[in-house]
Order: C-alpha cells, then sequence, then structure tokens
C-alpha cells in the first residue's frame, strides 16, 4: 500500500482558503437583518448592498485566497475537505463576480427588486459554487453542490401570486412555480445517482473521502474495474445534469424559460461553471491518467482513457443537440437555453481533452472558457431582462426594431451573441480557440472538426437573433426603451469584461488560466 | 525575440478602429460629423498606406530574402514591423509586416475603404451605425493584410467577416439581403474554421518538432524562442525542415503525408472568399445584395483576402501540398474564368454582371498562382491589385447609375452618358482594364498570367520527379489547353462588357421613364478620380508595383522548388 496523501495543517491557509465563503455568510446576515429593519422606502439599498458586497469579495478573492505551492500535500487544507489552488481561484473570484452582477440585475426586476430573501438565496447559492470550485472531499463535494442547488429550486421558483388579481403576473408565477417543482424533482434525482456513485467509490477506496487518497487506492488496483465504472458513470450523472450535458438536459428549457430572469441567468453560469470546476477537479483526482498516478508502482490501473472516451461522446452529442434544437426556437429564453447546452457541449471538449495533454492545457481552456462565458451569459441577460420589462415579451420576433429603440442595448445583445458565437473581438473567439486548441493537442482532432462545425450551426441561430433586431422593422420603432442605473451598470461592466477578455486581456487571463491548468497537473 | 515597433502598420489598422468607437458615442444626428470623421480616418490610413507602398524597399526585400529565393531555406521577411509579444502560454505575439506582396494590398484597402466613404456619403438611414460597421470592417481587412502572426490572422479574419453581414443585412437591397448577407457569411465561415483546425495540426507538429529539435532554432535569434508558435516563420521553417512530410499520415497510404493532406483544407478555406469554383455561390449575390460602398470593399478588397491569405497559409507553409494540388486545382480557376464570363453574359441585372465578372476576374488570380512560377505568380499579384481597383470602380458606377435610375434592369436602361458622363467614361474605362486592353492595368496583370500557364507544366514539378511522375513521364500538357481555354474567357469579357456599355450608356436616353436625374456628388468624383487614375497610372508605368510583387513572388517559388 502506496503512502497516503498528506494534508497541509497551516490555520492560516486554511482560513484564507475559505474566506470568501465566510465574508458571503456574514454578507447573507447582514442582507437578511437589513431585510428586516430597514423601512420600505430605503429597501433599495438591500440589493446595493448585496450586489457591491459580493463584487468587494470577488476582488478580495483574487487578492487573498491563496494558490501557491508546488505540491497537491501542500494545497490540500483543512483535513483535505478543500484545495486551496489557481484552478478553485479563478473560479472563486469568477462566481463572486458575478453573483454581485446578479444581484445588481435582481434590482430591476419588479417581482424580486424589495424581496432580502432574493438577495440572501442569491449569495448562499454563491457560497455553494464557491465552495464546490474547491471541493476535494467527498463530503465537501455534495455538500456544497447540495447548498447551490437547493437554494437554486427556492430561486427558480420565487415569483408568487400577485396580491390583487393580474393574469400575466399569474401566468408568470405558476410557469416560476413549475419550472422550481421540474427543476427540483430533476435534481434529487440526478443527485441520488451521485450520492450513489460517491459512496460506491468511498467503499471500493476502502474507506477514504478524500479524492486524492481515492485516486490513489483505485490506481493500485485491487478492485473489479467494472463496478468503479459503474461508479463513475454514476457521478458523470449527477454532474451532466448541473451542466446541462445531453442526456440530462431535459430540464433545462423550462427553467430557463419559467424561472424569473435573473435567476435564469445565475443558473445558467454560476451553477455551470462550479460544476465545471469540481468536474475537471474530480475526473483528474479519482481517475488519473498515467503521468498523474503517484504511487510508485510496477503495475497500476487507469481509468482515464474510459471517461475520455465517454466525455468526448458527450461533447459531440450536446452540442450537435444543442446546436440542432435551438434552430427552430421562437422564444428568447428558450433559444439561449438550447444554447447554453451547446456551450457546455463545447467545453467538455476542453474536459476531454484534459486527461491527454501534460500541460493542462484541457483544463486552461475549460477555465477560461467559463471566465468568458459567465460574463457573456451575464451581459445577454442583463439586455434580455430590460427588453422584456419594456416590452413584456419574450419572443425573437418582438425583438424587432430594438436598435432604433436603444442602440446600446442592441449593441449588448450583439456583443453577447457574437461572443458566444465565437467571434472576434469578444472573448468568445479565444475561448472557442482554446477548446480546439486543446483538442487538437490531445490528438481528439476529429472532436474539434465537429466542434468547428456545430460553431457554424451556432452563428446561424445567433446572427438571425441579431439579423431581427438590426433589420426588421416593428411598428414601435420610434418608442425608446430607458436604461436604468442598476442595468447600466451590469451591462457596461459585462460588456468591457467580455471585449477585453478577448483583446487586451488574452494574455493575463490564458497565463492565469494556464497556471489553473498546471496545478491540476502537480503531484 | 526582441520587440521591434515602427508604428506605421499600427497607425493604419488604429485609425479605422478609434474612430469606430468614436463615432459610437457622438450623437446619431449629427450625420455630417460622423461621415467627416470617417473620411478622415480612412483618408490618414490611406496616406499611411501610400507612405509604405512608396518606401517599401524591394531591392533590401531581394537581399534579405536571398536564402529563400536561391536554396528555399531561411525566413520570410517583413518590412515596417511592429512585433511585441502578446500571449507568452501560447506563442502569441502582435506581429505586423508586409512584404510585397502586402503591401499592393495595403493600399488597396486604402483607396476603396476612402472611396467607399465618399460613396456613402448619401446614406441617410443610421449613418453612426453604418459608418462604424464599416470602419470596423476595414480594421479587420486591413489586419489580415498586414499579419505576421497565425493567431493574429485569424483574429483579423473573423472580425472582417462579421460586419459585412450586419453592413449586408441592415443597408443592403431589400430583396436579397437577408439570404445572401446569411449565405455569404456561412460560406466564408465554413471555410476558415475547417482551415483553422488544419493550421492548428500545423502549430502542434511545428511545436513537436521543435521540441526534439530545439538547435534548428538557435540558428535563427530572431524567432521567438519557444517550440509551439504561431509566428510564420516558425512553421514556416518547421515546413522547410520536413516536419509535415512523414508518410502514412492517418495511416492513409504512404503517398499521403500531413501537408498533402491538409493543404486543400486549407487553401480551398481560404479561397472561398476568393470566390474559386465551386465554392463560388455566395459572391454575387453578396456583392448584388450589398450596398454601394460595401461592394466596393467586398469584391475589391475582401476578395484579395482570401488569395492573399490562400497564398500564406497555403502555398507558402505547406509547398509539397501546393506542387501535389495545385495541378488539378487549376481546372477549379478555368472553371471560374470561363463559367463566370458566360454567365456575366447572360445576366439582366447590371450588378449581376459586376459580380460575376468578379468571379470570372479571381479566376485569373487563381491561375496565376497555380501556375507555381514566378511570372504566372506575379501576374496574380498584379491582378489582386488592378481588379481591386477596377471593381471598385465598377460598384462605384452601378450604384449610382442605380440611386437616380432606380432600376437596374439592362434592357430598361440607356442613353445615361447624356446625363452623366464621367461614370460613363470611368465605366468603360473600367471595361477596358477588364477586357485586358493595352495600356491600362488589366493588361499588365493579365499577360504574365497568360504567359505563366503558357510555359507549361511547372519547373517545380519536373525538378521533383521522385513523387509526381505520372504528370512528367507522361507528358501530359495540359497547361498549353488550359492557358487556350481561358484566353477564351477574355473574349467573353469583352462581349459582356460592351453588351453593358452598349445599352446602360448609350442609345436612346428615356426622358419620360427618368425625368430626374440628380447631379453626381463631389464626393463621388473624388473617388472615380482617384480610382481611375490608379489603373491608367498602373498600366502605363507597372513597375511601379510589378517589381515590388516579384520580390515577394520569387521566396515562394524557391520554397516550392527547393523544399522537401
Amino acid at each position: 500500500m502506496p503512502e497516503l496523501m498528506q494534508f497541509n495543517t497551516d490555520d492560516t491557509r486554511g482560513f484564507l482558503a475559505i474566506l470568501p465563503e465566510i465574508l458571503m455568510t456574514l454578507l447573507v446576515l447582514i442582507v437578511i437583518y437589513m431585510d428586516l429593519f430597514l423601512p420600505p422606502s430605503r429597501r433599495k439599498s438591500v440589493g446595493y448592498m448585496a450586489g457591491v458586497g459580493m463584487l468587494v469579495i470577488g476582488g478580495l478573492a483574487w487578492l487573498l485566497v491563496p494558490a501557491d505551492g508546488l505540491k497537491v500535500s501542500e494545497q490540500l487544507v483543512l483535513g483535505g475537505m478543500v484545495r486551496s489552488d489557481d484552478l478553485a481561484k479563478i473560479f472563486k473570484v469568477m462566481v463572486a463576480l458575478v453573483g454581485g452582477l446578479t444581484c445588481l440585475m435582481g434590482m430591476g426586476d419588479i417581482r424580486l427588486r424589495y424581496k432580502g430573501e432574493f438577495y440572501a438565496l442569491i449569495i448562499i447559492a454563491t457560497m455553494g459554487a464557491s465552495l464546490l470550485s474547491s471541493a476535494a472531499d467527498l463530503v465537501m463535494v455534495f455538500i456544497s453542490l447540495e447548498t447551490l442547488s437547493i437554494s437554486l429550486y427556492v430561486l427558480s421558483g420565487f415569483v408568487r401570486r400577485p396580491e390583487t388579481p393580474n393574469p400575466t403576473q399569474e401566468a408568470f408565477a405558476s410557469r416560476s412555480a413549475e419550472s422550481g417543482m421540474k427543476y427540483f424533482l430533476f435534481g434529487a434525482f440526478t443527485s441520488a445517482f451521485l450520492l450513489y456513485g460517491l459512496s460506491l467509490l468511498y467503499g471500493f477506496s476502502g474507506g477514504h473521502t478524500n479524492i486524492y487518497r481515492i485516486g490513489q487506492a483505485l490506481a493500485v488496483g485491487e478492485q473489479d474495474t467494472a463496478p468503479i465504472i459503474l461508479a463513475l458513470m454514476m457521478v458523470a450523472v449527477g454532474f451532466g445534469f448541473k451542466i446541462s450535458a445531453v442526456p440530462f438536459h431535459f430540464w433545462t428549457p423550462d427553467v430557463y424559460e419559467g424561472s424569473p430572469t435573473p435567476v435564469t441567468s445565475f443558473i445558467s453560469v454560476v451553477s455551470k461553471a462550479a460544476s465545471f470546476a469540481v468536474l475537471t477537479r474530480f475526473l483528474l483526482a479519482v481517475f488519473p491518467p498515467e503521468q498523474l498516478i503517484s504511487v510508485p508502482l510496477d503495475q497500476y490501473k487507469e481509468f482515464s482513457e474510459i471517461w475520455v472516451q465517454l466525455f468526448s461522446i458527450l461533447a459531440v452529442i450536446t452540442m450537435t443537440l444543442g446546436n440542432i434544437v435551438a434552430l427552430s426556437q421562437r422564444n428568447i429564453k428558450r433559444l439561449i437555453a438550447y444554447s447554453s447546452i451547446a456551450q457546455a457541449g463545447y467545453t467538455l471538449m476542453g474536459v476531454a481533452a484534459i486527461a491527454t495533454t501534460k500541460s493542462g492545457d484541457g483544463a486552461a481552456a475549460v477555465a477560461y472558457y467559463m471566465f468568458m462565458y459567465v460574463f457573456t451569459n451575464t451581459l445577454f441577460f442583463a439586455c434580455l431582462i430590460l427588453f422584456t420589462n419594456a416590452t413584456g415579451s419574450e419572443t425573437i420576433a418582438d425583438m424587432a426594431g430594438l436598435s432604433r429603440r436603444n442602440p446600446w442595448l442592441a449593441m449588448g445583445i450583439t456583443i453577447a451573441l457574437l461572443s458566444l458565437a465565437g467571434i472576434p473581438p469578444t472573448a468568445g473567439f479565444v475561448g472557442k480557440f482554446l477548446l480546439f486548441r486543446a483538442a487538437v493537442d490531445s490528438g481528439l482532432t476529429w472532436l474539434a472538426v465537429f466542434g468547428v462545425l456545430n460553431a457554424i450551426i451556432g452563428l446561424y441561430y445567433y446572427l438571425v437573433v441579431i439579423k431581427v433586431i438590426y433589420v426588421d422593422r416593428s411598428p414601435d420603432d420610434e418608442k425608446p426603451i430607458d436604461l436604468p442605473a442598476p442595468y447600466g451598470f451590469v451591462m457596461a461592466a459585462s460588456t468591457i469584461a467580455v471585449v477585453l477578455l478577448g483583446t487586451f486581456l488574452i494574455g493575463p487571463i490564458v497565463n492565469w488560466a494556464s497556471e489553473a491548468g498546471l496545478d491540476l497537473f502537480r503531484l | 525575440m526582441e520587440t521591434q515597433f515602427s508604428g506605421i502598420l499600427t497607425g493604419i489598422l488604429a485609425f479605422p478602429f478609434v474612430a469606430a468607437i468614436i463615432i459610437l458615442f457622438i450623437d446619431k444626428e449629427q450625420k455630417d460629423v460622423i461621415r467627416t470623421i470617417a473620411a478622415f480616418a480612412t483618408g490618414a490610413s490611406l496616406i499611411l498606406a501610400a507612405l509604405v507602398f512608396f518606401t517599401y524597399d524591394t531591392e533590401a526585400a531581394r537581399t534579405a530574402n536571398a536564402g529563400l529565393i536561391d536554396s528555399g531555406s531561411g525566413l520570410l521577411t517583413f518590412q515596417f514591423v511592429d512585433k511585441v509579444t502578446w500571449i507568452k502560454e501560447l506563442g502569441v505575439s502582435y506581429q505586423l509586416g508586409v512584404d510585397g506582396l502586402a503591401a499592393p494590398m495595403v493600399l488597396l484597402t486604402g483607396l476603396a475603404s476612402f472611396a467607399g466613404v465618399m460613396i456613402s456619403w448619401g446614406i441617410e438611414d443610421r449613418v453612426r451605425e453604418f459608418m462604424a460597421f464599416f470602419l470596423l470592417l476595414v480594421a479587420g481587412v486591413y489586419g489580415v493584410f498586414m499579419s505576421t502572426d497565425l493567431f493574429l490572422l485569424l483574429f483579423f479574419y473573423e472580425l472582417a467577416i462579421f460586419p459585412m453581414y450586419f453592413l449586408i443585412a441592415g443597408w443592403g437591397w431589400v430583396e436579397l439581403r437577408e439570404y445572401a448577407s446569411m449565405k455569404l457569411t456561412l460560406y466564408i465561415l465554413i471555410g476558415s474554421v475547417i482551415a483553422l483546425v488544419g493550421l492548428l495540426v500545423l502549430y502542434f507538429q511545428a511545436g513537436a518538432f521543435f521540441t526534439e529539435h530545439p538547435e534548428e532554432l538557435d540558428k535563427y535569434p530572431e524567432l521567438q524562442q519557444v517550440a509551439y508558435s504561431f509566428d510564420f516563420n516558425h512553421i514556416q521553417l518547421a515546413a522547410q525542415l520536413g516536419a509535415y512530410n512523414e508518410a502514412n499520415y492517418l495511416g492513409l497510404g504512404s503517398g499521403v503525408t500531413l501537408a498533402r493532406f491538409w493543404f486543400p483544407f486549407i487553401f480551398l478555406g481560404f479561397a472561398v472568399l476568393a470566390g474559386i469554383f465551386p465554392f463560388h455561390n455566395w459572391s454575387p449575390d453578396g456583392h448584388v445584395a450589398a450596398p454601394t460602398a460595401v461592394s466596393m470593399i467586398h469584391a475589391g478588397v475582401l476578395m484579395k483576402l482570401g488569395a492573399l491569405t490562400a497564398i500564406r497559409l497555403g502555398v507558402q507553409l505547406l509547398p509539397d501540398g501546393a506542387r501535389v494540388h495545385l495541378p488539378w486545382i487549376i481546372f477549379l480557376a478555368l472553371t471560374n474564368v470561363v463559367y463566370g464570363a458566360f454567365i456575366a453574359f447572360r445576366q439582366r441585372d447590371f450588378k449581376y454582371v459586376i459580380g460575376f465578372s468578379s468571379v470570372s476576374h479571381m479566376g485569373l488570380v487563381s491561375l496565376g498562382v497555380a501556375t507555381m512560377n514566378t511570372t504566372g505568380m506575379t501576374g496574380a499579384g498584379l491582378q489582386m491589385f488592378s481588379h481591386g481597383v477596377m471593381t471598385a470602380l465598377f460598384f462605384s458606377c452601378v450604384g449610382m447609375v442605380y440611386d437616380r435610375a432606380h432600376t437596374r434592369d439592362i434592357p430598361s436602361l440607356g442613353g445615361f452618358i447624356k446625363k452623366m458622363p464621367l461614370v460613363a467614361i470611368a465605366f468603360i474605362i473600367g471595361g477596358l482594364v477588364s477586357m485586358g486592353m493595352p495600356g491600362l492595368s488589366g493588361f499588365v496583370a493579365e499577360f504574365p498570367i497568360f504567359v505563366g500557364v503558357w510555359r507549361g507544366i511547372p519547373d517545380v514539378i519536373v525538378k521533383n520527379q521522385d513523387w509526381n511522375t505520372s504528370l512528367t513521364e507522361h507528358g501530359a500538357n495540359y497547361y498549353g489547353f488550359i492557358a487556350i481555354a481561358a484566353a477564351l474567357g477574355i473574349i467573353l469579357t469583352a462581349a459582356y462588357v460592351l453588351r453593358v456599355v452598349g445599352q446602360v450608356f448609350f442609345g436612346e436616353f428615356d426622358e419620360e421613364k427618368f425625368p430626374d436625374i440628380p447631379p453626381i456628388r463631389i464626393q463621388d468624383r473624388v473617388a472615380i478620380y482617384m480610382l481611375t487614375a490608379w489603373l491608367i497610372v498602373l498600366g502605363v508605368y507597372p513597375k511601379l508595383m510589378s517589381d515590388m510583387i516579384e520580390s515577394a513572388v520569387q521566396p515562394v517559388v524557391g520554397l516550392l522548388t527547393g523544399s522537401k
């Protein structure tokens, strides 16, 4: 039996590693108290407190979360519960910033604006996501995943029936309730799979819960292969649900359509990003490829080929199905739901590529892609809320003439869609480029070919929306749409982020993402 | 790698870029301010582009490329280089530079974009958005011509495509614009993304090669000293050293190497934008649907983007692939020339005639490239410039007629020389250029292409007998046939040009049908004079450009001859 993976017992490092989560917990308390004690006329400051507070926490996470250390054992802290490395850090910063932007976005939605619980739940969900991205223990993985999920079930069904009868609002409320229930049922079902898979791994490894120790134990190869693959499949179901990979995607369009738009935005970015973080970490730790097996053995078992195959196939069907179904959508939220399935498919290309590259290119591509994706989708949804507030509609055809009604709004949506399509100078181009690069690098050229062909299908339906905005005319052409303050800020911040990430900031962020990728390849 | 910065090329790129951003912040009712800023930005870039063109040192380029010209080994050299490391992890650097092929193209972009802004002075609908997209398009086009780094080139290539979509879909001809703009975008992007995968394969193969042989890099201290780099020279050097020549690539047989497998994807992927048969279908629709200024940029400059990139990334990076595939690609080029001319002859729509004539003339460019000798490829370079200016002129003339007559149906037009003598004369000069009349730029360009084709099976194939014996041993000199058949295209050109001139500009003018023909704006005149002047100057004094182009073509032929 090889020597067990040791943990770092430095308490300061442990404290700093979960500092963002500690601060978020405090922020939740502050927000709830403000909501309780402030008079209704000053409730607006609750939203500002939550939003700005989260942005500050994002900044602090960037400054303070430790990511140094050359060995896994130095980075595993708090009894091996979390690993504080660059991958965790980049995702923590990402989710905190986007959580903050979502709070600010919620301030413009009349159904959410004055509800302190909304902000509190968003912060709790973000805290779950933040922990998830650094989780290195089965217990931690499950707890943080459920913290994230349960908050999201509530948020998704958040819209209540109005006190005064109002047919439109009632329709919204019942759709929201339906989506919350659907999300919960699917989520609970797949969580059960995940939990079963995790408990199998616990058993097969001889009673370890730390994922690196499990990886060591499985590599020794005293167990049969078949049940371990079964466990791998079950874990894949659990994470596949969170990232809405086909065939676990059925909830996506309904939940996206029914949830209040800020919540849709949050589900589409934070939940997905954190799940990709934990997925890459989990796969490399529990089923490591040859070069990551830390035990000096003549004989070892490695499972990486199996999951590379598995995730390559998942990537292809996810992106193809997402893109093709998106072609026939008329509702913009459903379109973006299928688009987000397709985006998950592209990112899965990076996941499939992580095992076969020594340099960590695949993980770096995933980290960069998620970094740009969260800002892109946030930008899109911020614009969408504004559009829905003004028109009360969510169909693509009603976006006609938007460029004449508010050119900035039109440009925001355009930049977001171009970024999703992967057109420079937006960040999406670099993101896709890195993913294709990682795929070609790991000998998955066929996967890259599928990827680029899918990118073309994607481009088609994004361009159709852009065409409606810029070309089609509507009777409301002359009615301008206003741009209220919190949205203005969210839109400006995410637009700048998307454009800078595609131009001047490529260097530093790719650098950071590469560090994150390298961290995963330390022993 | 040392940082170099002369700043001129960055300036050319920055003017339209910055102007596009400034324009977005100007009130949309201030239309003249917006137009003036756009004119100023494209004008400033044009002046810098002219500076680059006239001060380009051809002799220095010849000397620097001596190694490539003689033996096909060495680095490609560029002038006016701006070079800064950008993303170190990926081996990407911000590298701009021009060689003898790119310098005329930069000048062409300057001419067409400035003329385009002048011609668009009359646009009244959402001027702000129109000009911003137009300037973004121009910046992207400049970027492609000047990039010497693969990543940067692809960045600008894709950047140039999407404003095209907006401009055509938003301001184009109502009946066709949605269909045409989508078709154009999808065609071009499918070509380029498939090429992208191929280029990534080259990048990794070069990286793996230099990881094994770091000593090869040490010989060239001016290169980035990392194994993986997107620098053209880096990848090109790997090609020279035989990194792409391993037989039995992907288990496809002993004759298939990486270079030979990927060449058609990369070359044709970019040649889609040059309108090569059978992927030319987007181009006439696109030209017709686009607003005048965009047609000018589109046919005048964008198609050259495809041609130049195909030469750069196809022929230059994969000479071995070029030797295997260009002998059959020449048939596609021939089809372009003849078929395009036939279709142009049959059109009733004035603008479609010009659209198909572009397909035909771009075929001559591909034909010149496929000769794989200095004469033919120099002709191809000249044809790119000459056709660019000529088509820009054609489309501006068509646009002016259409704006006033509100129809482009050839039989219902007539006698317009009486009302618009300047436009008529400019169109006739353009027509003579496209027929290849001596004394004008068309002749200067087309003559070397035909000479190049007539010289028969390229020398580079004869020299590398070991692998292409069937062509040389059986003596199938079909190049002579191709020269004759392509000459047929020229006769057809004369026919359709004269038909259009006769029916649109001469004949009876119908006062009842066209009661009010407003005069031509001063801005339009500026554009016409400027473009026409270049057609004449180049026709009279071809040495102005041919030497420069030759100095850039010789290294390519050197690579084709010398490399493994």
